[in-house]
């Protein structure tokens, strides 16, 4: 198979997922998606009347600037074909659209920070947020799994290779959302020494903002890191464990190149592909426990909103908020797959 | 993945070798105690009543636990409530004297937040009276109140009511009791001039006695129940919430649910799963790619953003999030055990068996998934926690089953109280440390069971 019908084939996975769920998730919410799309029409055509002074003085009364925006509202219902029972062909097309453009209206109680209710907005605002918090601990995580790993496979039974063990069994095993809750009660109430909210106060215009952002970062960086490296560590270790026990590793040994730049260079650089692959594959399952953990240190991302929605049942906003995690998801999975399928040719054939 | 087979007895030794295994079977073991004292010693009843707000009213409000006593020397007041007073009985002419005395130490040196008085009579058509009265460790008796209950509205009514310590009547009453203090005392906070010293403010330590005596006038009236509640600063076990919630009856509840949980999703995902996954294998071709085709659409999908969407349209009961998890954790193991019935189909005496025409569900269920089972063991215990974080995901975004509260539902509510920037640790630390420890359990045993399948994963 060549890489670009790999290529293809992926897409339309992807494509195919994507539809799917969110089929699934209208069917699921069958009415009273179609109630939140008319709310937010209603809500559209009385701002239009309002903010339009020319058609507003042609009115003469009340009754009849009302019977026009009812007419206008019933117009655009049915030309959506909202009118229709929610699993008729037209609306659920208007919804699927509505939902694939993030176009859901407006929040029913949330705002964004800039004021905005619309769903897209608050969402889009909020995203970076949670993009900045989890790529620069991912990066991290990265760097101290790979070394710690690659040291304790070159030193099994060591001290340092038991601390990675027993870190990786931390790892899987201590919530992330339970240690940052004891990492804010030790270092930020019994002794104050962090901020427990992880949101500046600076204005972002002030030149001291980066700096008091990476103040209010360390305690959420470290509660993941913490909980983080150790099941990295572990993968590195055994793949490194593997590869130390092939048959170039000991040529060049033999070749009298020294066992550090061996471990480092040559044994490291084969084992990293794979590990980052594996846990670039198990971020379904650190998602939960990122949103969770959001919540916890109030950073103001995704996790924070639907903690947020879900407790005054804003159905648009969570509704959003699924569709691009899921979309989110599913093309960091779509990248993923390309760059392994271009770093390790026999995945394509699976 | 490589496949070998592996019997009981390799199992046990594999465990009694293995420290880290003993640990979490350890571990396992004190939550099953714990699951078994909670079910036979907390009546059903406080649990169920958990999100009812008037069931907890006598309760204190985000009270410590009353074990910290132990590591101060200023001692909080416990929270204090009686219900089982010494009942005496006097009847003179026409009329009936119950006396309703309750006896209790206080050896603390705060004074009590507040107390009250809870209780219920039935009458007929002249009103009782009653009167309370504080006898203290010195000697002094004060008399607290003295009234007339309201006339019956018919005959044989029963009448309600409590009796605060921070009533006006109270606080008139004793003024007329100034002079026995030395100094200033602060005669409009009762709770805190009738646990005063007479010679300086603090706290006068020892036995007190409070006596409620009804008159009555009838010879049917009588005393429907009766209740002191002496407010402190600490109580139980686990403290309570901001909501009066005992906490150590949510916790102790917690781990039998979290057990069922973890252990149905657990075990039903994962035969589930290598059921599918060896069925795929086995019928192979244009079945297997089908079958092999849903798989891929779940495990391509993040569970908890579509959970939170099934949970807020289809509803919040237990079994259904029971069963999304399920689904949603038995893919994995689909996959797992695809690639392992790909190797054993291929084993002789599985082709000797098709060739004697045994039919294919007995294949699968007597030739090949046998072979199976001591990876499953090792993949149940690996699975539990993500189970159990799942559900304690979805409570803790306030999606649990409101009439079973869960860990998660515990930090929840914990979390919208803010109770780690308050710092109420008692609330927030124990469903934490739960879920903590029961995933370790879990991943210990299934890290011992993996190591015995998998030796080339094996730690030190």
């Amino acid at each position: 198979m060549s890489f670009l019908r790999f290529f293809i084939a992926r897409l339309l996975t992807v494509l195919v997922v994507l539809s799917a769920v969110i089929l699934m998730t209208i069917s699921l919410l069958g009415t009273s998606m179609d109630d939140i799309l008319k709310t937010s029409i209603k809500q559209d055509v009385v701002l239009a009347v309002t903010q339009d002074t020319k058609l507003s003085s042609n009115f003469k009364n009340l009754q009849d600037r009302q019977h026009y925006i009812d007419n206008q509202i019933e117009g655009t219902i049915h030309a959506e074909g909202l009118d229709e029972p929610w699993y008729s062909p037209r609306s659920m097309g208007t919804k699927f659209l509505k939902t694939m453009t993030l176009d859901l209206g407006r929040a029913r109680f949330l705002t964004s920070d800039s004021g905005s209710q619309q769903v897209s907005n608050i969402i889009l605002e909020k995203l970076p947020k949670t993009i900045l918090l989890f790529s620069t601990s991912t990066i991290i995580i990265t760097f101290i799994g790979l070394y710690l790993g690659a040291f304790s496979a070159n030193r099994i039974g060591s001290l340092v290779d038991r601390f990675t063990s027993a870190a990786a069994i931390f790892s899987s095993s201590a919530p992330v959302f339970v240690v940052g809750v004891f990492m804010i009660l030790v270092f930020a109430y019994f002794y104050q020494v962090l901020p427990a909210r992880a949101t500046p106060l600076t204005p972002p215009t002030d030149p001291y903002y980066i700096l008091d952002l990476l103040y209010h970062m360390i305690l959420p960086l470290a509660t993941i890191i913490l909980t983080g490296f150790g099941g990295w560590a572990y993968i590195t270790r055994s793949l490194v464990i593997n590869i130390l026990n092939e048959d170039f590793i000991a040529v060049k040994r033999s070749q009298g190149i020294a066992e550090k730049k061996i471990i480092y260079s040559h044994a490291l650089k084969n084992a990293a592909p794979p590990v980052i692959i594996t846990v670039a594959l198990s971020l379904s399952a650190s998602l939960s426990g990122a949103l969770i953990f959001e919540t916890i240190f109030n950073w103001p991302g995704m996790g924070l909103l639907y903690f947020n929605a879900i407790n005054l049942r804003d159905t648009p906003v969570i509704l959003g908020q699924t569709y691009v995690l899921v979309l989110i998801f599913l093309i960091t999975n779509f990248i993923v797959d390309m760059i392994y399928g271009l770093i390790d040719p026999r995945v394509k054939l699976v | 993945m490589s496949f070998k087979a592996i019997s009981n007895y390799q199992i046990i030794h594999e465990f009694k070798n293995s420290k880290i295994g003993l640990f979490g079977i350890a571990i396992l073991l004190f939550l099953i105690c714990i699951s078994i004292y909670a079910i036979l010693t907390i009546p059903l009843d406080s649990y169920r009543q958990w999100n009812n707000p008037n069931y907890w009213i006598n309760y204190p409000k985000a009270a410590m636990p009353a074990w910290i006593n132990i590591f101060s020397s200023l001692k909080q007041p416990e929270h204090l409530m009686m219900d089982k007073p010494i009942i005496s009985q006097q009847v003179e002419e026409g009329t009936i004297t119950v006396k309703n005395t309750y006896k209790f130490l206080f050896n603390y040196d705060f004074f009590p937040s507040d107390f009250m008085l809870n209780y219920a009579v039935q009458y007929g058509v002249i009103p009782p009276i009653v009167s309370i009265q504080l006898t203290r460790p010195d000697g002094n008796t004060f008399e607290l109140v003295s009234k007339s209950l309201p006339s019956a509205e018919g005959n044989m009514s029963s009448f309600y009511d409590t009796i605060y310590s921070t009533q006006d009547d109270i606080k008139h009453n004793l003024r007329s009791y100034l002079h026995k203090f030395s100094y200033d005392v602060d005669d409009s906070r009762p709770e805190q001039m009738l646990f005063s010293s007479q010679s300086g403010p603090r706290v006068l330590k020892g036995q007190y006695m409070l006596t409620q005596s009804f008159t009555f006038f009838n010879g049917e009236d009588h005393v429907l129940n009766s209740q002191l509640i002496v407010g402190g600063k600490v109580y139980g076990l686990l403290g309570t919430d901001e909501l009066r919630r005992d906490l150590s009856i949510g916790l102790l509840w917690g781990t039998p649910i979290a057990l069922l949980i973890g252990l149905s999703v657990s075990i039903l995902s994962i035969l589930i799963g290598s059921v599918y996954g060896v069925m795929a294998a086995y019928k192979g071709k244009r079945i297997e790619q089908g079958m092999m085709m849903i798989v891929q659409f779940f495990v391509s999908i993040p569970t908890i953003p579509i959970l939170i969407i099934f949970s807020v349209s289809i509803g919040q009961s237990i079994f259904l999030i029971i069963g999304f998890l399920i689904i949603f954790s038995s893919v994995g193991q689909a996959l797992v055990s695809r690639s392992m019935g790909l190797q054993i189909k291929n084993f002789q005496y599985v082709e000797a068996s098709k060739l004697l025409g045994e039919r294919d569900t007995k294949i699968v269920f007597r030739h090949i998934l046998p072979q199976l089972v001591p990876y499953l063991f090792a993949n149940i215990a690996l699975s539990v926690p993500g189970a159990i974080l799942g559900e304690a995901g979805l409570s803790f975004f306030g999606l649990g089953d409101p009439t079973i509260p869960t860990w998660g539902q515990i930090f929840h509510d914990a979390q919208t109280f803010s109770a780690t920037a308050r710092g109420l640790w008692w609330w927030i630390l124990p469903p934490g440390v739960m879920i903590g420890i029961t995933g370790l359990a879990f991943v210990l045993i299934g890290y011992t069971l993996e190591s015995l399948v998998n030796p080339q994963k094996k730690g030190n």
